[in-house]
């Protein structure tokens, strides 16, 4: 499992995992699912362009993915937000079938790019795949106090002259390049799972900020280890383990939850109830 | 004569695939319109979006057991919006998470289940089609299932349609009018979940949100009026599915290769040009309604009850 070939894998993982757990968890509090979802199922146009003109599919996946955000961004300004995010989505994954059509990748390479290989990864991949962390890293950095402002007070950061569209923008950016570096290890269709799961879990145990990013960072690099470690031993797909993972935290995480609160709400209705 | 034959290349209508394509695109087009508008109007796009996706898994299982894949996805789909319904997908707050959830783990399960398909039958075309979809190859069987099916979702629609329009549109004062938000809420879910299932047999699972959604925002940039906005969708949604079937028809005379673009891409280029198109033209008729507040455009859905 240790082996020089997993070494990559191992590595790639880890960083895959920290960044999806931080981002995510701004995804989660904005209510971006969606986005997240749509960002990476678009940039599967790239990965299959990439294929057909023969670069490399690191290049198509973070030019695609940050068109992807380009067009969502400025689709959303006027009219529905979800009805341009789903019509983004829906043009670049046919878009993507167009050029597998064309080109002439089989199947095998469409699933590994769908649903994640992680045996593939190269040691030539690395310094890309660090690349686009440092840089998703940094931009949730530079981003940190105004999207979170702007996510859990939004009148108040419109109040203080934060601008609303450059934030998504910015935000959106961010996942763009997330999504890109994460796909060649779960998949164009799991990414999101990764983006949604270890943080809804998060957010479900703890209300502070802090300590919700760093569990959420936590529980996406225990989702990927395991996934690959399961992956390795039973050789069944990575992104199922990783769908099935990030499902199970979520819902370990809401049990959680529900357990906390049920004393919580008994101490408040009592009073309630007293005074009537 | 020559025109016509440069329009529809040889064969056009004599081809028992391209009937079967243009009558399953036909009833998924019929089913797909009113219930987008409602889908749109209620801001479930997400929802509908992972339907198709979870149809994947549906797809895929199909395939495994040997059943025709329409089966697969009405099953999932059902199944899913069950359990969506479960962790609570009515409330606005956190639906998308709960959509999101479910998506995941289906989309974990569909991985497995291709893999499996794959690694046991060794053909490895069911990846593609079952996303993507493959209208030329529906086979004839298919067809009355999909007729029954719209004919459910239909009925259902005309049973619950006027409760579930107001609803959607203004849930306090469908309470207040002693409507169950609630229960149309699961009746729109159930028929959602059919609908999606046969736009996934037209243009695959994953794709199936481009002919639910895209029609519908469309209809509703150009008209307000629910009844005719249904009926715009529909017919915009034929129209994309029946010139992106014989557009692919004809593909196959041209480059690169001469074997055919997908339909699907077809479809679904179309969907975003109409989307795109009803936009300029509800710009260029908006000046003429000064009256109207600058945001209660067509695309209000407040404007459908006012």
């Amino acid at each position: 499992m240790f082996s020089s070939f997993m070494v990559n894998a191992w590595i790639v993982g880890t960083i895959v995992a920290v960044v999806a757990g931080a981002v995510g968890f701004f995804v989660v509090t904005r209510g971006s699912s969606f986005a997240a979802h749509a960002l990476p199922n678009g940039s599967f146009a790239g990965a299959a362009g990439a294929a057909l003109i023969g670069i490399d599919t690191l290049i198509g996946l973070a030019v695609c993915s940050l068109l992807g955000a380009l067009g969502i961004a400025l689709l959303g300004r006027r009219g529905r937000h979800d009805v341009a995010t789903a019509l983004v989505l829906v043009l670049m994954l046919a878009l993507g079938s167009l050029f597998l059509s064309l080109s002439s990748q089989y199947a095998p390479a469409v699933y590994s790019l769908l649903f994640g290989e992680i045996l593939g990864i190269g040691s030539n991949e690395l310094a890309p795949t660090a690349g686009l962390a440092a840089a998703s890293v940094l931009g949730l950095a530079v981003l940190y106090r105004p999207l979170m402002l702007s996510s859990v007070l939004s009148e108040v950061a419109q109040a203080r002259g934060i601008r609303d569209f450059a934030i998504e923008l910015g935000f959106l950016v961010v996942v763009a390049l997330t999504a890109a570096m994460t796909i060649p290890v779960v998949g164009t269709l799991l990414v999101f799972t990764l983006m949604i799961g270890a943080p809804a879990a998060a957010r479900s145990v703890t209300d502070s900020p802090g300590r919700a990013m760093t569990l959420s960072v936590a529980i996406a690099i225990g989702t990927v280890w395991g996934a690959i470690a399961l992956s390795y031993d039973t050789n069944y797909p990575i992104g199922f383990f990783v769908g099935t993972i990030s499902s199970g935290c979520y819902l370990l995480g809401r049990l959680a939850a529900a357990h906390r609160r049920r004393p919580a709400r008994a101490a408040t209705s009592a009073p309630a109830a007293a005074r009537t | 004569m020559t025109f016509i034959h440069y329009l529809f290349e040889p064969g056009f209508f004599g081809s028992g695939p391209v009937h079967r394509a243009l009558i399953v695109g036909a009833i998924a087009a019929l089913v797909a319109g009113p219930l987008g508008v409602f889908t749109v109007l209620r801001g479930q796009s997400f929802a509908g979006e992972a339907l198709g996706d979870i149809g994947t898994t549906g797809g895929s299982g199909a395939y495994l057991v040997g059943v025709g894949p329409l089966w697969g996805f009405l099953v999932f789909n059902v199944a899913a919006v069950a359990v969506m319904e479960l962790i609570g997908v009515q409330r606005r707050r956190g639906r998308d998470l709960a959509t999101g959830v479910v998506l995941g783990s289906g989309l974990g399960l569909a991985a497995l289940f291709l893999y499996l398909e794959s690694t046991h039958q060794s053909t490895t075309g069911t990846t593609v089609s079952v996303l993507f979809g493959s209208l030329f190859s529906v086979a004839g069987a298919t067809v009355p299932i999909a007729i029954a099916v719209a004919a459910v979702v239909l009925t259902l629609l005309l049973a619950v349609g006027r409760p579930l329009l107001l609803a959607s549109a203004n849930p306090e004062l469908a309470s207040a009018r002693g409507i169950s938000v609630r229960l149309t809420g699961y009746a729109y879910l159930l028929a959602l979940s059919l609908a999606v299932a046969l736009c996934a047999v037209t243009i695959g699972s994953i794709l199936s949100t481009a002919l639910l959604i895209g029609p519908a925002a469309a209809a509703l940039r150009v008209s307000a009026r629910p009844v005719w906005t249904m009926g715009i969708a529909v017919g915009l949604a034929i129209a994309a599915a029946w010139i992106g079937v014989l557009l692919a028809y004809d593909s196959y005379t041209w480059p690169p290769h001469h074997q055919g673009w997908p339909v699907s891409f077809f479809v679904v280029a179309l969907v975003l040009v109409i989307y795109l198109g009803c936009g300029a033209v509800a710009r260029l008729r908006r000046p003429r309604r000064a009256i109207a507040p600058p945001h209660a455009g067509a695309s209000d859905p407040r404007a459908i009850v006012a």
